[in-house]
């Protein structure tokens, strides 16, 4: 117990070194977003949500196609994701003696860290060379390669977390492995589960890259995952280098109403771990 | 060497006073030969050893004498430890349970477990906690299932504080309710034998009364072995004591004998206080 008031200052001088760095980290953000909101919440309409684009020069037009796009490649991305997703993060987390699990823990880590660019290129060899047309689909496939890392990495810490007695409580109960997995250790990580599926949608409806060459553009709207497919970060992009300020308007309005998705996602995942 | 003992309960007044072994006395579990490595290090070394047949067989010793390992190796829970390694014979009516072509599964279901810390499924309300080792097999009759419930929780002395309430969440019990809970789940399986790893040791001493009254009337149904580091309670509840001390097996005889006449001094010493 020496000088009480050394310890007091210290503690102080620490608690405003970590203030500080908190500040500086949270403003780069705060300025992103009060920015986009500035610029883009005058631009948001009726139209921007319920028309087509128009055509080049032309003033108005909206992002309906863009919009019903986004949520129909995120949708389907993350369905054909989920499993995979999931089913890798049981693997590494509660089998981790298996043969595989080396291997797929590379991949895994690969995959996540590999640009999002080249699994638009993976899912343009895949589906649209195959088809020999560009298609919401391969889009989906391309934002479900962004989406299985992030989900088998998340399943993976949500089960680890899980004490260790539920699965010996299962067992001695005389039931089999796979069983008392399934349906006592993955319930008590479900909020967990579900968060990370929530933020790999957040994360890959953002993405325009892996959209270029595969979900391609349509200033049509359409719901069929077959024809080419418009995005809001696509267009997003189109608009933001075109040299109309009507488009650059638009572009500021798609990246709020993608704020806005990301927000509703994040609190969405808040919500279904509420009281946790 | 313990088996050479000659020692066994009066039939007619219940007190251990016999010196000849009683004929009616049958081994449910007869341990031959256990031996767990723990990589290199032995948890317990060449331990023989029978628990009669609906009789509580108290294992004792002090911190780390390996009796929670012998414990755990009846039941086959060291498969789950990759660097646990199990030897000797541990014969479950007479048929090894380590035997090749055993499933350890099918085991467990015999020799079911209560362990030192409460551990009901999180997720499942106090009804779903009781049948989930019924439940998780395919029974899926309700008559059957509701059957087992009052069956269990009466059993574990639970059902009069919890009828009214079966659907309201495991959790919401206190913790003396929460290990009668998990001792009524093992129950519902109906298992031959019941391990108890130290059950009353997170308890207060009314939770650990009733636990204790509990197992008196409960070796008229199921075979049990207790592990405990509490002498006394070794000496309240249980018929048949093992003294395990470094790894090894000092002395097992009926409880009485034991702690009145211990054959060996390491018991003696232990028991009379001197150490541990």
């Amino acid at each position: 117990m020496r000088n009480l008031r050394a310890r007091y200052t210290r503690d102080r001088l620490i608690l405003a070194v970590v203030i500080v760095g908190t500040i500086l980290a949270a403003l780069p953000l705060t300025l992103v977003l009060g920015y986009a909101l500035a610029n883009g919440f005058t631009s948001l309409n009726w139209d921007f949500f319920t028309k087509a684009p128009k055509p080049p020069g032309e003033l108005g037009g909206g992002m309906a196609p863009a919009i019903v796009g986004t949520l129909l490649i995120t949708g389907t991305g993350l369905l054909l994701a989920t499993p995979f997703g999931i089913g890798a993060g049981i693997l590494l987390a509660e089998y981790p003696d298996n043969r595989l699990n080396p291997t797929l823990r590379l991949l895994s880590d690969t995959l996540n860290g590999m640009p999002a660019i080249l699994k638009g290129l993976l899912a343009y060899v895949l589906v649209v060379k195959a088809q020999g047309t560009f298609s919401g689909f391969s889009g989906a496939l391309a934002m479900a390669f962004i989406m299985v890392p992030i989900i088998a990495k998340a399943t993976e810490s949500v089960l680890k977390l899980v004490p260790w007695n539920i699965r010996e409580a299962g067992l001695a109960l005389g039931l089999p492995r796979w069983r008392v997995i399934l349906s006592l250790v993955f319930p008590a990580a479900r909020a967990g589960v579900v968060t990370g599926l929530l933020l790999a949608t957040a994360r890959a409806a953002g993405e325009a890259a892996p959209l270029i060459f595969t979900a391609f553009g349509n200033s049509l709207l359409t719901f069929n995952l077959a024809q080419p497919m418009d995005a809001l970060p696509l267009r997003l992009y189109a608009y933001a280098i075109s040299p109309y300020d009507d488009w650059h308007r638009q572009a500021w309005a798609a990246a709020v109403v993608l704020l806005g998705l990301i927000v509703l996602t994040s609190l969405l995942a808040r919500w279904v771990t509420r009281g946790r | 060497m313990m088996s050479e003992f000659k020692a066994a309960q009066n039939p007619q007044t219940g007190h251990t006073e016999v010196m000849t072994l009683d004929p009616s006395l049958k081994p449910r579990i007869e341990a031959r030969g256990v031996t767990v490595m723990y990589g290199q290090k032995a948890g317990v070394r060449d331990v023989d050893m029978p628990i009669y047949t609906n009789k509580v067989t108290a294992l004792i010793g002090p911190s780390g004498c390996g009796k929670t390992t012998f414990l755990r190796a009846l039941n086959r829970m060291h498969d789950l430890t990759p660097s646990a390694r199990v030897t000797g014979e541990v014969l479950l009516d007479g048929v090894n349970v380590y035997a090749a072509g055993i499933d350890p599964v099918e085991v467990r279901r015999k020799i079911g477990m209560v362990f030192q810390k409460p551990n009901p499924f999180p997720t499942l309300s106090i009804y779903g906690n009781v049948v989930a080792g019924l439940r998780l097999v395919g029974i899926r009759k309700k008559s059957l299932l509701d059957e087992a419930v009052e069956r269990s929780l009466t059993q574990a002395a639970l059902w009069d504080e919890v009828k009214d309430r079966l659907h309201a969440p495991s959790m919401s019990l206190s913790g003396g309710q929460q290990q009668r809970l998990c001792i009524a789940r093992a129950l519902a399986v109906e298992p031959e034998v019941l391990l108890m790893d130290e059950p009353t040791s997170a308890l207060d001493p009314i939770s650990t009364q009733s636990i204790e009254d509990l197992l008196t009337e409960l070796k008229n149904h199921v075979t049990i072995t207790i592990v405990t580091h509490n002498m006394q309670q070794a000496g309240r509840v249980s018929d048949f004591t093992g003294y395990f001390l470094n790894g090894d097996l000092v002395e097992f005889g009926p409880t009485k004998l034991l702690f009145t006449t211990p054959k060996d001094q390491r018991t003696e010493a232990y028991i009379t206080g001197r150490f541990g």
